[in-house]
């Protein structure tokens, strides 16, 4: 056990350095008024004009109109994909539905996947549609969250930025360098990164063996320091040639909370209020640590049913033990249980290990994180995410001592708090409307991998990864069907744009507003009291809503584990 | 407040349009096209799939498990792949949930085997490996402990001495990268390979 919780003080120390590093980076390119050649290049080539300045609903026009050409472009290629090139395996195009859902996901950083990459993508479609939409759609949301805090450090003018120069440079200065970087790491640990669509083997036994290969590194970095999450391979992460090392493993875990992460910084950074940044990531870091005690603690202890029947789970010096399923020897319970919070904390949706297989409360923590969303969160809009607590909040504090809510001086009134609910209640809306909707729709549940209250664990978590722009599955469901591919889809166009839209007009109005001075009645947020209360309003507001689907799934199924019940 | 210049919705098309299309080059063919030369220069094995030869002919990857039956050979973790283990070309897990009695049938079953293949007591507990299926089917390692409960059957069905299997295993125990991330291991083709090149 030692063992493992230094392997994850490692990683969280390192993060923590990260995020003040490149915090402090990406600050300057959402500020610095010079442009690279390349870029000025590129804004003649659109026709904009660079230094024009956008309010809230012209910055949002051209995200959503831009993201639609995207998708549009990621559907005609799908659905072409026979007649394109790097197709060797004469794989057919992906049929109307899956295309909808797969561009659907790809761009809404969700990475959903109905297909199994290996047997449904050619190396054309997993470069030009998957790896293409994994960087737009990365750069879309880190674009949305500067504008977010360049706005919220704005005092009487509406203009949150220009959207063309903010996609354009966090692509050019942050993900197209980090990405390739890292993917020449990757390769040199062993992730394959060829147009070869594979080999045959003769095993040592002789039988033949048909190995896959393909562009998988510079796939890999990009999903995630993207927070994308979608695998080359069907198991994702947990594919040895997605994951071949702990180094790996450990480097996946630190891209994908990079810049998540390191936006509290950058927004202590922009608005002069490095304590605020700070106690923003140690909110984050709260929850992340107790939901990662609790997997780490229930996949170690293992699944007393399978002790039963002779398997040895117990940690020994020639055994890391605990839950074996669905997991992979080389990572161990410690960097498999840091993965899974990790990638359900940042949104990320890449898998190490089968989700579906976990015991009932280590398949608790990544569906509780991704009903809260909240957790460091996806690129760029988990900081927007904690921007709706932190204003709901402030407002029940505001409530509870009767004086107006403000927060970094501005008033927060009826319209900025009306918004922020909307957009809080869009994300259980949508989680429970289409799980609901899926339980009675006849034929739905044939599509469960499992008997028992786990089958209705799988429904949930497929409609919480969706809507959360996650990605993650319990694998077993089978939901490429036209129902599933659907109402999966629409989930997750509610679950980004139904937040997104609704917070950058929150921001477009605060950073309309004029500053307020500091008095002695304004009730600070930068204090360890607001902290404590931030994290109780996410998790009471968050647990009040989920509460009774979780009891439904995995808490009974725990119970019924611990009873000895199969089904 | 200023008011900001009131500029028409149609004036997006152009470059929304544009910048699709540029950063589809750029991120969607340029980059990892870009990548794959670099691979190839710097790390050719790696980049190529890390791929084991014998005598010429590929024999599959380190990275990447294979089944192995005969008792002359170490036994890696049971593949949830189909329709054969450890297909390479179909990655899988069994998705089974923790209360599926299938799961709990599965492993009963493999427990009786892997006791009665090794000549184990009723009573031993097997290492938890042996019995559950990996994440992706694919997984190349198996534990220390598991390593030690088939080497006397290995070493019997080969006729060679117990002490010089288990040498060849200790020779082949991969420690925690840097002494630190992960876990300690054995990758099973690799100690299988050196089995067979031991004369």
């Amino acid at each position: 056990m030692l063992a493992g919780v230094v392997q994850i003080l490692i990683v969280l120390i390192l993060m923590t350095g990260l995020a003040a590093l490149v915090g402090g980076y990406l600050a300057r390119v959402f500020t610095l008024p010079g442009h690279w050649a390349l870029e000025r290049l590129t804004y003649r080539l659109l026709g904009i004009d660079p230094v024009e300045k956008m309010s809230w609903q012209r910055y949002a026009s051209a995200l959503v109109l831009t993201n639609l050409l995207m998708m549009l472009l990621g559907y005609l290629l799908l659905r072409l994909q026979g007649w394109l090139p790097l197709n060797p395996g004469h794989l057919p195009p992906q049929s109307p539905d899956l295309a909808f859902n797969t561009a659907a996901s790809f761009v809404t950083n969700t990475n959903w996947q109905s297909y199994a990459g290996e047997t449904s993508l050619s190396n054309f479609s997993q470069m030009a549609v998957i790896t293409f939409l994994m960087f737009v759609s990365a750069a879309t949301g880190l674009a949305a969250g500067g504008a977010f805090i360049r706005a919220l450090s704005r005092a009487g003018f509406a203009a949150i930025g220009n959207f063309w120069v903010d996609l354009t440079r966090v692509t050019y200065r942050v993900l197209l360098p980090l990405s390739f970087v890292l993917a020449v790491v990757y390769v040199q640990q062993g992730v394959p990164q060829t147009l070869s669509a594979g080999v045959l083997a003769t095993t040592l036994e002789g039988a033949p063996q048909q190995i896959v290969l393909g562009p998988v590194a510079s796939l890999e970095s990009i999903k995630h320091i993207g927070t994308n999450g979608g695998g080359f391979f069907n198991t994702n992460a947990a594919h040895p040639y997605e994951n071949p090392t702990p180094l790996t493993n450990a480097l996946h875990i630190l891209a994908m909370l990079l810049i998540p992460s390191a936006l509290t910084y950058t927004f202590g950074s922009m608005l002069v209020r490095r304590r605020q940044g700070w106690l923003f990531f140690g909110t984050f870091l709260v929850l992340f640590v107790g939901f990662l005690a609790l997997v780490y603690t229930a996949e170690q202890r293992g699944n007393p049913l399978l002790s039963k029947v002779g398997a040895d789970q117990s940690l020994t010096a020639g055994q890391s033990g605990g839950n074996l399923e669905g997991k992979e020897l080389r990572f161990g319970i410690a960097q498999t249980s840091l993965f899974i919070t990790t990638t359900t904390a940042a949104t990320t949706g890449s898998v190490n290990a089968m989700h579906d297989s976990l015991t009932p409360l280590g398949g608790l923590v990544p569906l509780a994180q991704m009903m809260l969303n909240v957790v460091f969160g996806g690129e760029g809009v988990g900081f927007i995410n904690l921007v709706q607590y932190v204003i709901l909040a402030v407002f029940i504090i505001g409530l509870m001592v009767g004086r107006t809510p403000e927060f970094l001086g501005k008033k927060l009134e009826a319209k900025e708090v009306s918004l922020t609910t909307l957009a809080l209640l869009a994300h259980p809306a949508s989680i429970l409307g289409f799980t609901a909707l899926a339980l009675v729709w006849p034929g739905a549940l044939s599509s469960l991998g499992n008997p028992g209250a786990h089958g209705f664990s799988e429904v949930l978590y497929a409609y919480t990864s969706g809507t959360a722009n996650n990605g993650s599955a319990f694998a077993g469901l089978n939901a490429n069907t036209p129902f599933y591919n659907t109402t999966l889809g629409l989930a997750m166009l509610f679950g980004r744009f139904l937040t997104l839209l609704p917070m950058l007009a929150v921001a477009g109005s605060l950073a309309a507003k004029r500053s307020l001075p500091q008095t002695a009645g304004s009730f600070s947020t930068e204090t360890g009291l607001f902290g404590g209360v931030l994290v109780l309003v996410i998790l009471i507001v968050g647990g009040l809503t989920f509460f009774p689907a979780l009891a439904l799934g995995p808490i009974v199924e725990h119970l019924q584990m611990l009873a000895g019940k199969t089904f | 407040m200023r008011p900001l210049p009131e500029t028409p919705l149609a004036s997006l098309w152009r470059p929304a349009l544009m910048i699709t299309l540029l950063l589809w080059l750029l991120t969607g063919l340029a980059y990892p096209l870009l990548t794959t030369a670099v691979a190839h220069v710097l790390f050719p094995y790696q980049a190529q799939g890390s791929l084991l030869r014998k005598e010429g002919k590929v024999v599959g990857s380190r990275l990447i498990g294979q089944a192995f039956t005969s008792p002359r050979y170490f036994h890696p973790r049971p593949s949830a792949t189909s329709p054969e283990s450890y297909n390479a070309a179909q990655s899988s897990g069994s998705n089974l949930g923790p209360t599926n009695a299938r799961l709990i049938q599965a492993v009963q079953e493999r427990v009786r085997q892997y006791r009665q293949e090794n000549g184990l007591g009723d009573g031993v507990p097997v290492p938890v490996d042996a019995v559950t299926a990996s994440g992706s089917g694919l997984d190349p390692d198996i534990s220390l402990a598991n390593t030690q409960l088939q080497a006397a059957r290995v070493a019997k069905a080969r006729g060679i001495p117990l002490e010089r299997v288990r040498q060849l295993i200790r020779e082949h125990i991969r420690p925690r990268q840097f002494g630190l991330l992960g876990e300690p291991r054995v990758n099973v083709l690799e100690l299988n390979l050196a089995l067979d090149g031991l004369r």
